[in-house]
Parts: structure tokens; sequence; C-alpha cells
């Protein structure tokens, strides 16, 4: 049903604004609970809106969606992951390969966002949800102090319920009006951009070593981008790459190097380079991530409103960690709105439960918690991904280059440049701090 | 599809994606002109991942092609005026991806 087309009914238990992973798995558990629950989506169709890496974790989206990974539209499953840090013209590089991340509950999927998304409406709807596309929430509506229902952009387009989950993605236009959060800060985001790099499945498996179905990411720091604060990734689909790059915009706009830019220079890295070539270009994206973390967390709930996924900011930039808190705050709306409904009380004091279960049943909040320091950690480091990348580089060169030195003099020499450039005094208040924000 | 080649720009890449434009409303509003005229930095020009804002030296206006908007929402925060009235197109409008 689309913004043109005819009037709905005005009044649900729940109406739930963003058919992204965390609003579709909040309908899912409300619908399927059997309350009257209403999904807007201003896409055409779910997804169509929605940007991510994509790594989609098995165990979270399964306390949704069952079993989703026998019949969804799943590219590979993640059997090997790296980290490498780049200089301009090396890689060092560290990865870790276990087949037992595919067995029993595979750990994680590589995934495209429009065709999972559409899935996973797919299951909303045969729950029972009712899912409005073409159809922008232009206001949360409220009635003494409390959320009631949502303004759209339909004739008539009011529709009331006691609860609205709001679930409208990292740009958080509706809870900034309710007052539930302040603009985002440079701080707060990191600007990416992505491009699906179409290659053929045989050439896939044989770059990075897959079997059929098996698949490999990379995240890249250091040159990946120009040692801002961000990562590069790149991750392996069925037929395509998604090679992808962020930088944090109190970064970014110190530089004049575009988004797009910082992409090209990373395709044409010589080690990533061989990776994508002959491929074909199918889709270049953007997309914000919430980095803001702990400190920066909106109000999650209010009189009959509850706030979840990007929205809340709940993601674990550290990790890559967005859609498996997006998912499980969702689920946890869901539980919380089912019991306010129960109880008859769509107050705050019912609907803090909500924070409460983030607290305790899901590890978002304490994950979140652990970094609330690692977000201002390269603000005080900014040299981390400048300086040690290139120190690491130039070392490894050094000792795996054969020629008439000793290894002795090599490790010296290292040592001396490091303590003749005054760098020991940084180094360790990066290890002291470093403790201090990640252990 | 076009292949993937490193001197592809900009133009190329925008080509793929595919929109559904809104004519009758841009979503990017510019709230005062006089202020992009003031603003020495204009970083909205430069952390845009899609060139949607152009500064027309002769005209001294700050120009928005809001149909290329990849609705990403960084323009509105790098901008230090806060002079940028953002929000997202009308439902069914704008950039609808294929993958994601």
């Amino acid at each position: 049903m689309s913004e043109s087309e005819g009037a709905i009914a005005p009044k649900f238990d729940v109406i739930v604004v963003g058919a992204g992973p965390a609003g579709v798995a909040a309908a899912t558990v409300c619908a399927r609970a059997g309350l009257e629950t209403i999904v807007f989506e201003r896409g055409r169709k779910p997804g169509v809106k929605n940007v991510m890496g994509g790594v989609l974790y098995t165990r979270p989206t399964a306390e949704v969606f069952g079993e989703f990974w026998k019949d969804a539209p799943l590219e590979r499953c993640v059997i090997e992951q790296n980290a490498w840090i780049l200089t301009e013209d090396s890689a060092i590089k560290l990865g870790y390969r276990s087949r037992q991340f595919a067995e029993d509950i595979p750990n994680s999927f590589t995934v495209l966002r429009v065709r999972i998304d559409e899935y996973f409406a797919q299951q909303a709807e045969a729950a029972g949800a009712l899912i409005i596309n073409e159809t922008k929430v232009d206001e949360v509506l409220q009635e003494d102090g409390r959320a009631a229902g949502v303004r759209t952009g339909r004739p008539e387009g009011e529709v009331y319920a006691p609860i609205v989950i709001i679930a409208e993605g990292v740009n958080c236009e509706l809870t900034k009006a309710l007052d539930m959060q302040s603009d985002l800060r440079l701080e707060d985001a990191a600007s990416t951009v992505k491009e699906i790099i179409r290659l053929d499945r045989e050439v896939i498996e044989d770059r990075f070593s897959l079997g059929p179905e098996e698949g490999a990411t990379i995240e890249m720091y250091g040159a990946s981008t120009q040692g801002m604060l961000g990562t590069a990734f790149l991750y392996t689909n069925q037929e395509s790459i998604s090679l992808g790059v962020g930088v944090l915009l109190a970064d970014a706009v110190k530089d004049h190097t575009t988004p797009f830019d910082m992409l090209k220079q990373l395709k044409q890295h010589p080690v990533v380079a061989p990776l994508i070539a002959g491929g074909e270009s199918g889709e270049y994206m953007s997309h914000l991530i919430p980095e803001g973390g702990y400190n920066r967390l909106p109000a999650l709930f209010g009189h009959g409103v509850m706030v979840v996924g990007d929205a809340a900011q709940l993601v674990n930039g550290l990790h890559r960690e967005g859609s498996n808190h997006a998912i499980l705050s969702g689920k946890m709306a869901a539980e919380t709105a089912i019991e306010a409904h129960e109880k008859g009380d769509f107050s705050a004091k019912t609907l803090h439960k909500y924070r409460q279960r983030l607290e305790k049943e899901a590890p978002t909040m304490n994950d979140l918690r652990k970094y609330r320091r690692a977000t201002g950690f390269m603000e005080r480091h900014p040299w981390m991904l400048s300086l040690y990348p290139q120190l690491a580089a130039d070392s490894i060169a050094d000792m795996m280059t054969v020629d008439p030195e000793t290894k002795r003099t090599k490790q010296w020499n290292i040592v001396k440049d490091v303590i003749r450039r005054g760098w020991i005094p940084r180094m360790v208040w990066d290890a002291i701090d470093g403790g201090r924000s990640l252990i | 599809m076009i292949a993937e080649d490193a001197n592809q720009g900009l133009a190329d890449k925008l080509y793929l994606v595919k929109y559904e434009i809104d004519e009758e409303n841009c979503h990017l509003i510019i709230k005062d002109e006089e202020t992009c005229r003031r603003c020495e930095e204009k970083p909205c020009i430069d952390r845009c991942p899609a060139e949607v804002y152009r500064w027309v030296e002769d005209e001294e206006i700050l120009e928005v092609a809001y149909e290329n908007c990849l609705e990403c929402g960084a323009c509105q925060i790098v901008c230090p005026y806060d002079n940028i009235d953002w929000s997202y197109p009308r439902g069914g409008f704008g950039v609808a991806y294929k993958y994601g």
C-alpha cells in the first residue's frame, strides 16, 4: 500500500516507524503476540533505503526470525575474518579462519540489505503486521504529554496507537523533535561509502580460497582512511564484493578528500586492487554510522514511545556490530509493548523495562558501556592509525629483508629509531590509555 | 553495468543508482543563502558523497542537486552554521537501492 492509495484504519495497538531490522523485529514480535501492528516505511518497499557493510550475526537474528538461514536470501557464511593494517603500499595481515563458524549455528553471514530486509518484512507480514510502504512519518502525535500516534504524508494520514516504536534510523528527525535526543555532532557519526563490485562466483572463490557458500571479511585500518579515524572493509558476497570506507565526520572535515575519492584510492591500493580486478560496478551508496556509543545514547523510552536500533545509536563501531543490536532492541521494545498492553499502562513507568531488558537480556548495554572510553580514545591519540602502521610495516620489511646486516643490528636500529623520534612517552601513554579504554 | 575502472568518475557511479525524483519538492533547503556566502570552509561540498552541493562562483550561490542525494545526512551535521534544513524525501521518493 502506498501514500496514494486508500485510507487505513485509524487505530492500532502498536505503530512502528521504519521497516529496517529494528522496526521489523519489533513488529514481528508484537504481531506474533496478537497486537494489531502497523509499520510505516518511506521506501517503496522495505530495504531500498538501507545500507550496511554487511555482516549479519546469526544468533541475535535467530531470536526473532528463528532458523532464517535455512531459507533467507543470504550471501556467504563467514568462515574467515581478517584485520589488515595498511600503509600506502603494503599491508600487515592478521586473520582467523575456521569451518566451525559454518557449523551447527553459523556465526554470521554476509548479506545485501535490500534482499534480506524484504525477507524479514515478509516474516513480519506473515505474523500479521501491516506494512505500509512509500509513507513517511512526519510527526509523532502527542496527547497530554504522551505519544499517541503519528501523522504521515498520506491523505487523512493520522494513525493512533498507545505505543509508538521509533526505528527511523541514524538521522533521527522524530526523536529530535520529541526532545529525546539532540543533533548529532561531528564526533557522533562516521560517513561511509560503499560500492558493490560484481565478479563471477568462481573468481571470488579462487581469490579468497573459499568453497561455495563460504565467505571472508577484511577490515582495513591505517592508510585505508589515510590515518583518519575510520576503517575500510571488504566483504565477499555470492557474486559481488562489498568494498567500503568510513571516516568519523570529526576527522573527515579536516581534510578535503571526498568520500568518493577515498573509496577510489582504496580501490587503487596495491594490496586491494588485485582482489577486485576485472569487476563491474554494481551500485554506489552511502550511509552514516552512529559512533557516539554509550555516551551519546538518547532517551530510550518515554510515555508511549520507545526508540530502537540506529535511531537509539545502538552501534558498537569497534566490533562492526549494529544490526544485531537493532534486532535485539526491536525485540525487547516489542516485549515491553506486549507487557504494557497486558497491564494497560503505557507510561514510562512500564516502558522503562525496555531499557532494563537491554541491560540484562542482551549484551547491548554492557558492550556499549565497556567501550564508552573508546570513542574518545582516538581523539586523544590521533596518531594511532598513521604512526603504528608505518612503524610496524617498516620493521617487518626490515627484518624480512636479507642483506649483510645481522638480525640483532636490525632490531637495534628499529629501537634506536623509535627513541630518536621521541616516541617512547607517547607509546607508554597509548598503552596505558588503550588498556583502560578497550579492555 | 560498467566495468570497474579507476578512472570512473562519480557521475558514472551515480548513473548506476536508481532514484525516484520528487519534481515538486526539494528535501534539502538552504535556510539562508547569505550564510553560505560568508562560510569559508563550505564542508557540505567535500563531505557529500554524491556532490549534491556546488558553489557557483558567478552567482555566489550554493547549488543543491538534491536529486542526487543518497540520504546519508552528513551535510546537516558538518554545516558549521546549521544552515541546512534537512529532511528525508517524501514517502516513495528519493534513492531506491538495488543491493544496499
